[in-house]
């Protein structure tokens, strides 16, 4: 039953939600805004038992011997921060909650993006050795990107930029569109599969 | 930025650029630091903004309609009994499904009827022949029904070259986004902070 159920649940909210799009009507506009309330509640239900495992975990590495129990300490120390934060005092502007969001997690997301710029350089002195035609093309088209949106590309020639654009703008966006093509012809395939119950992976290892 | 704001920061900043040498203990208990206020952060606010305002209060107001969204949330959290597990599935069904269903004509219509309009549109331009050019020989790269030989085998050849202008391109722009980034890092440590250059 708990494999029924769901497939025939998804198929009903899966056609539903594809026929709204050509019917004009006030209480299936409003029904379909109703099961997008529906879906970013379930959306935050599943984060909170997301949550609430990470939670467990690291409450259960503590447990256990060695320096896992301290980083499992400083994460639950971090977690029982920003909730005693934002629920004491609120995350209205000025608020502790944010002060700690504004000085130190939002730092330290960007010093963490930062420092793939050394590993990112180092990709890159692998994957600009050209061998084939193909990879000196990507060798080439990089180096216009990194010439032409730095000044010293307009010193160089100021042909440099215009080139930049005109890459950018044609055949890069030529491959993109193709590329968009694909993936919308593929979701849309992948999509009409899980309406039809030919797709049940995201019922997990049962729905088989 | 106060005093205390400024140190933290860059006590923080310095933890994790740390790892440049090697794994450490201070980088990772600053890893797990960003995690648990990653956590906590999302925590906090998807409850203040979306199940306090959208569920809770209007239950509390006598909305009666917001049961089901409520069931359907709790039988989320039936994941976390081994035994009861199942019935998560059915909120599950009710997000994959409607989720399936917005995206079948929003798909369509952005991502394939509006790019092909795109592309046909400008093909009395040199420009516009490479791109219309460049965007069916990319789709026929990705043809695998039939064996890439004969007139498909150099067809999709140009696919790939436009692909690798695209690759290129991107490879580019996160090289120079990442930099941007440290710099804007190195600024902050080095003005800010030790307050050696002028910012």
């Amino acid at each position: 039953m708990l494999r029924k159920i769901p497939v025939m649940v998804c198929a009903v909210c899966g056609v539903f939600m594809a026929a709204q799009y050509f019917i004009v009507s006030g209480p299936v506009s409003q029904l379909y805004g109703t099961v997008l309330d529906w879906m970013q509640i379930i959306f935050v239900c599943a984060l909170l038992v997301g949550i609430l495992h990470v939670i467990t975990r690291q409450i259960k590495n503590i447990s256990r011997p060695g320096p896992e129990r301290w980083y499992a300490m400083i994460a639950l120390f971090g977690i029982a921060l920003m909730v005693v934060l934002g629920f004491g005092w609120g995350i209205s502007r000025g608020s502790p909650f944010l002060w700690v969001f504004d000085h130190v997690q939002a730092p330290m997301q960007t010093t963490v993006f930062s420092l793939l710029a050394f590993y990112v350089a180092s990709a890159a002195y692998r994957g600009f050795r050209a061998r084939h035609a193909e990879s000196a093309v990507l060798v080439l088209a990089a180096l216009i990107v990194l010439l032409g949106r730095v000044p010293v590309g307009e010193i160089i020639s100021p042909y440099v930029p215009q080139t930049v654009s005109w890459v950018l703008n044609v055949p890069a966006v030529a491959a993109k569109r193709a590329i968009l093509i694909g993936i919308g012809l593929g979701m849309t395939a992948t999509a009409i599969k899980v309406i039809a119950g030919m797709e049940r992976t995201y019922l997990g290892s049962g729905g088989r | 930025m106060s005093d205390i704001g400024i140190w933290i920061t860059a006590l923080a900043t310095l933890a994790i650029y740390s790892f440049l040498y090697r794994d450490n203990p201070f980088y990772k208990a600053a890893e797990y630091l960003l995690i648990g206020l990653t956590v906590g952060y999302s925590l906090v606010i998807s409850v203040k903004t979306v199940l306090w305002p959208g569920l809770v209060l209007p239950l509390l107001g006598g909305d009666t309609a917001k049961i089901i969204p409520l069931v359907l949330g709790g039988l989320m959290f039936i994941r976390l009994v081994p035994k009861l597990g199942g019935w998560s599935r059915i909120p599950l069904a009710v997000y994959v499904g409607a989720g399936a269903g917005v995206s079948i004509p929003a798909m369509l219509k952005a991502r394939v009827l509006q790019q092909m309009g795109a592309t046909m549109s400008n093909v009395t331009t040199i420009s516009g022949v490479i791109m219309l050019v460049g965007v069916i020989t990319t789709i026929l790269y990705f043809y695998f029904s039939r064996e890439q030989k004969g007139l498909l085998q150099p067809v999709a050849k140009i696919g790939t070259y436009y692909m690798m202008i695209f690759f290129g391109a991107t490879f580019g722009y996160t090289v120079m986004s990442r930099v941007s980034l440290l710099i804007g890092r190195m600024e902050f440590l080095l003005g800010d902070w030790l307050r050696l250059i002028a910012r």
